[in-house]
């Protein structure tokens, strides 16, 4: 059997759509009837790579695979890239500007909840060149 | 028809002329037009009433009671939603509808908004024991549940578990006038006067009750101009107006959003009306991210129940005129203490049922081929959710063709573009010619 394979793209800068794909990520895995958590968990991380991606990186684009086994979702951005994987990771760090944190968004926590929701969490960055973070959720 | 299939919505075949304006609206997704006629997919049905309220040809309908059937009864009590006070202008006094209901032959009127009070204090009971962490789902708007039912059946923990105030209405009513007439049960008829068809629905096929406890739902819309009559004639006889009022602001706000929640006297809540609002809350439910709060109350119409689609006046101003009508209320009649309930059957009697409809297959395995088979459809279609084939999106005819329901040539777009590519000289114009919506701009 074949994969189910995903494909979205993200818009820059506008937070109205954001949360689009993640939904239909959420909405294809209810349809297909896999386990309420693993499907929040795959909601609750995409969601805030999304938002990422809109906030820090001038949107992207994100894939996800399906298999019986594991769902694998790669957010790739043409963004700033991230100079300092460990200190972005940091609960609570945020370089989002004040106009972002005006509408509630920057509370630094979104790296760290994508790695407590996720159950591997690969970040490949460059400078100038963008970010890929590939996630995997094994049921 | 098995009776949990039981729609109070349904179709008129005469009337209905396939215009496909339904078919959009409905937010499970529930109406293809078949041969011509919208016909309604009953699982996936929660009652809304939405299609009712669009159909430019009064082609959706809601089964309900008609005043006559109420007479079957030897004693006959009424249970008025509190969104009827909405629906007259400038009333200042309940007791002119509700005297009004007996001249029109009830012996008996009993406040469902009484009953409202009685749940709002047992809610803010729930509320304070409430330890999981999770805001309670107000369970009182039944195309709201059955909404959960159908496509958030993780939620249904999180529903608050008491019964909905006209079923609380129904019992103390019943008890009452049992005791007080000497009439025993079936000699009894209970009626809701209700705004909507998801609680007549409700009331065949209680979500959280065993058996039913309403005998049977009259429309607002219908009563209402027998109503006004005899309200016009009990203000020139006051002789006749009783004082029968037993509920004040607390109840009588639950028939508008927000109304529910200002009861409970905590600010944590949040409440939304309208379908489409209402989904949006329950993902958000749904992914945690309003964990914070207390309290979620949703109403599946429009400013809540006086957007029913069986009430007889517009939303906006029905709220406006209760609003008026608060000033003339005392807060609350509520004799309810917790030593000394006004009611035993307020709990839940069974949990309303995941209904896995939405589902492609009972396995991951047959569901992910279905929808690989699905996908790929997708694909091949114009993507213009046009709704020509009489599903209401492209999505939705793959699944349909996929499930056997739907043949691809009911895309009109793919089978004329087969037809153009085809040897017949006859197709030479087609080839010429572009539908609309795949025209460039020069060409226009
Ligand atoms: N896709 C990205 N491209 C560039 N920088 C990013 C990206 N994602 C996250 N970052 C950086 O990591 C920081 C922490 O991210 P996060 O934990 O989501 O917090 P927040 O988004 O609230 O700032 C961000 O403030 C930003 O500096
Ligand atoms: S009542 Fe609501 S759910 Fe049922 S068919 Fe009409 S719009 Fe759809
Ligand atoms: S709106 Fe729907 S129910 Fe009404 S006539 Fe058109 S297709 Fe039929
Ligand atoms: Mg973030």
């Amino acid at each position: 059997m074949e994969n189910i394979k995903l494909h979205y793209d993200v818009d820059s800068n506008d937070f109205s759509c954001a949360g689009e794909a993640s939904g239909k990520i959420k909405k294809a895995l209810k349809d297909l009837g896999f386990d309420a958590s693993l499907i929040r968990n795959v909601a609750i991380a995409v969601y805030e790579g999304e938002i990422n991606m809109v906030i820090h990186a001038e949107g992207g684009v994100i894939d996800a695979e399906i298999s019986p086994e594991k769902v694998t979702v790669v957010l790739k951005d043409k963004g700033p890239g991230i100079p300092d994987i460990e200190q972005a990771m940091t609960e609570g760090f945020s370089t989002a500007p004040e106009n972002v944190r005006a509408l509630g968004f920057g509370a630094g926590m979104g790296l760290p909840n994508i790695k407590k929701y996720s159950d591997t969490m690969h970040i490949d960055t460059e400078i100038g060149v963008g970010t890929t973070i590939t996630l995997t959720f094994n049921f | 028809m098995k009776e949990n299939l039981f729609h109070s919505v349904r179709m008129d075949w005469d009337k209905c002329v396939g215009c496909m304006n339904c078919i959009k609206h409905c937010p499970t997704e529930a109406i293809r037009v078949r041969n011509g006629k919208a016909n309604i997919i009953k699982e996936k049905c929660i009652d809304c009433g939405k299609c009712i309220a669009v159909c430019p040809h009064k082609a959706k309908y809601a089964q309900r009671e008609s005043l006559e059937n109420v007479k079957n009864f030897k004693y006959k009590i009424a249970l008025p939603a509190p969104s009827l006070y909405g629906q007259f202008n400038n009333l200042d006094d309940v007791n002119y509808v509700l005297s009004g209901l007996k001249q029109l032959g009830f012996d008996e009127v009993f406040e469902v908004s009484r009953a409202a009070e009685v749940v709002s204090h047992a809610t803010r009971k729930k509320l304070k024991e409430n330890k999981t962490g999770k805001p309670l789902i107000s369970s009182a708007c039944p195309a709201v549940v059955r909404l959960i039912t159908v496509s958030y059946p993780t939620l249904i923990p999180q529903l608050l578990d008491i019964n909905a105030p006209m079923e609380i209405a129904a019992i103390m009513a019943r008890k009452e006038a049992m005791e007080k007439t000497g009439f025993k049960n079936e000699e009894i008829g209970v009626f809701f006067i209700t705004p909507c068809p998801a609680k007549i629905t409700a009331i065949r096929n209680p979500l959280t009750l065993d058996e039913p406890v309403i005998d049977g739902a009259v429309a607002i819309k219908d009563i209402y101009p027998a109503l006004v009559h005899e309200m016009g004639k009990l203000s020139k006889n006051e002789s006749l107006l009783e004082d029968l009022q037993q509920s004040g602001r607390i109840g009588v706000s639950w028939s508008t959003s927000g109304g529910e929640s200002a009861a409970l006297l905590c600010d944590n809540y949040l409440a939304a009306d309208g379908i489409e609002n209402v989904k949006t809350i329950l993902d958000e439910v749904e992914d945690g991210k309003l964990d914070s709060m207390e309290f979620i109350e949703l109403n599946s119409c429009t400013c809540g129940c006086v957007g029913g689609s069986l009430t007889a006046e517009n939303p906006f101003i029905a709220k406006r005129r209760l609003q008026m009508l608060r000033k003339y209320l005392p807060v609350s009649c509520i004799k309810y203490t917790d030593e000394e309930p006004e009611s035993d059957k307020l709990d839940w009697e069974k949990a309303p049922q995941a209904n896995n409809i939405m589902r492609l297959a009972d396995n991951i395995f047959d569901a992910m081929r279905i929808m690989g088979e699905i996908n790929d459809l997708e694909a091949k279609l114009p993507k213009l959710d046009c709704g020509t084939c009489g599903a209401p999106s492209c999505k939705a005819l793959a699944e349909d063709i996929v499930r056997g329901f739907a043949g691809i040539h009911d895309c009109m777009f793919l089978t004329r573009n087969e037809y153009a590519k085809s040897n017949d000289p006859e197709a030479e114009m087609f080839r010429e010619i572009l539908p609309a919506p795949f025209r460039k701009h020069e060409e226009e």
